[in-house]
């Protein structure tokens, strides 16, 4: 599985950077990342791109998903 | 339809009813809310710059930057974090401010201005998308300012904004005048758009509810279109909808719609400089990730970079009126057609040297 961290990144950074990660054909993707805009973006991003989003960490300065097909 | 769309509409109308109440209630025409001119007028209250009929602490925005703490921390959003190319954001908010005011409008005001009639907000409003298109140019060749880091040990650096508008909200309450004989700070324009004003807490309040609003739905009037262009994302744009719809409909009703390029209230009909002068804010808005209303929201939240940004701005209004680069009614200056071309080329440098090598 591949990691990204988007943590502390200004918008659309965060988002734009799991765009790029997966269109070289990413499958599974470990995220993490400090904002709750930045999660809220990834997600709604990730699920428009038919992928399943779970978070696996949502502690108050950083959140973590993995999202796969 | 589900809950963030409706939040954005929301939103939209809201800020668009509360636009018109705070014209109603003495604005200047169009001028229900505009970040920069209301950061302009509040450097001119506080004597940063002496242009005298843009001198008043415009509680809209005490009110907005309250509202969006109160949101954040009401959510726990609040977090202290900082340290992305602080002062290169500060220099960015320099030139969106010197963009805003060669327009006379931020991209919020733009809306307002379209929903009045005025057609030179259109060519602006043309601009302003022209200028996201180069910023995501950028950015798609690996823009990226740095990551912030979270204040691991302290909250206090994210206080420090919100603290400080709170004393300009004291200021203002005391009506203490530091340099009577000077006439201020703080000042007070007795004509022109900075004497027209709503009363202080029918304006405060206005702010208060949008600031609250503009951080729940977060509210970017750059990053709606950026995200559109980029990813396709429409939600945002359904706010917009909200905000021009809402302002079409009151002024039509009340008899203030007036459609046309000539006459139209604190504007000018320079479409090359009206187009620049938003081209310039949309390239800098997206370098920076949000619009002027944002940056003041993020600040408001413990963002000290957006308050840099937003200290940027206060002093490009300070310089855009010392250094006459501000247009008014007659038009753009040249020195301010100056400053714009040369703003595009520098943010252009900006963008180009801070690209990712491995992106």
């Amino acid at each position: 599985m591949e990691m990204l961290d988007v943590r502390g990144l200004s918008c659309p950074l965060p988002v734009l950077k799991t765009k790029k990660t997966l269109e070289k054909g990413c499958q599974e993707l470990q995220i993490t990342g400090s904002s709750q805009v930045s999660r809220e973006n990834v997600s709604k991003f990730a699920i428009s791109q038919g992928f399943d989003v779970k978070l696996v960490n949502d502690s108050p300065d950083e959140w973590s998903i993995i999202i796969n097909k | 339809m589900d809950k963030g769309k409706m939040l954005m509409i929301v939103t939209g109308v809201i800020i668009g009813g509360l636009a018109v109440l705070l014209v109603s209630q003495g604005n200047p025409a169009n001028m229900g809310f505009c970040i920069a001119c209301f950061l302009r007028d509040t450097a001119g209250g506080l004597g940063f710059h002496r242009a005298n009929i843009v001198q008043y602490v415009r509680p809209e925005i005490i009110g907005l930057a309250l509202g969006a703490s109160i949101a954040a921390f009401s959510t726990g959003e609040f977090k202290s974090r900082g340290g992305s190319s602080t002062f290169v954001r500060f220099l960015l908010g320099i030139f969106m401010m010197i963009g805003a005011l060669v327009f006379l409008g931020c991209p919020l005001r733009d809306l307002l201005r379209i929903g009045g009639g005025d057609l030179n907000a259109v060519v602006g409003l043309a601009g302003f998308i022209a200028g996201i298109l180069w910023g995501i140019f950028f950015l798609k060749r690996g823009f990226n300012l740095g990551a912030a880091n979270m204040e691991k040990t302290t909250q206090a650096g994210g206080y420090i904004f919100i603290l400080s508008i709170v004393g300009i909200l004291a200021l203002l309450l005391a009506k203490i005048n530091f340099n009577p004989a000077g006439g201020g700070p703080l000042f007070f324009s007795t004509t022109g758009p900075g004497s027209q004003h709503a009363s202080l807490w029918i304006a405060l309040g206005a702010g208060l509810i949008v600031g609250i609003l503009a951080q729940k739905a977060r509210l970017c009037l750059s990053g709606g279109f950026r995200d559109f262009f980029l990813i396709g994302e429409k939600g945002m744009l359904l706010a917009y909808a909200g905000i021009f719809i809402t302002v079409l409909i009151f002024n039509i009703y009340l008899g203030k719609f007036n459609l046309g390029f000539v006459n139209q209230p604190i504007a000018h009909t320079n479409h090359i400089f009206n187009f620049l002068g938003l081209f310039l804010l949309g390239q800098c808005a997206v370098l920076l990730g949000g619009c002027p209303l944002r940056q003041l929201v993020l600040g408001s939240e413990g963002d000290m970079d957006a308050a840099a940004t937003v200290a940027g701005m206060i002093a490009g209004a300070a310089i855009s009126h010392n250094f006459m680069l501000a247009a008014s009614a007659k038009g753009a200056t040249s020195y301010g057609e100056i400053a714009v071309i040369a703003g595009i080329i520098i943010v252009s440098l900006i963008g180009w040297s801070y690209r990712e090598v491995d992106f």
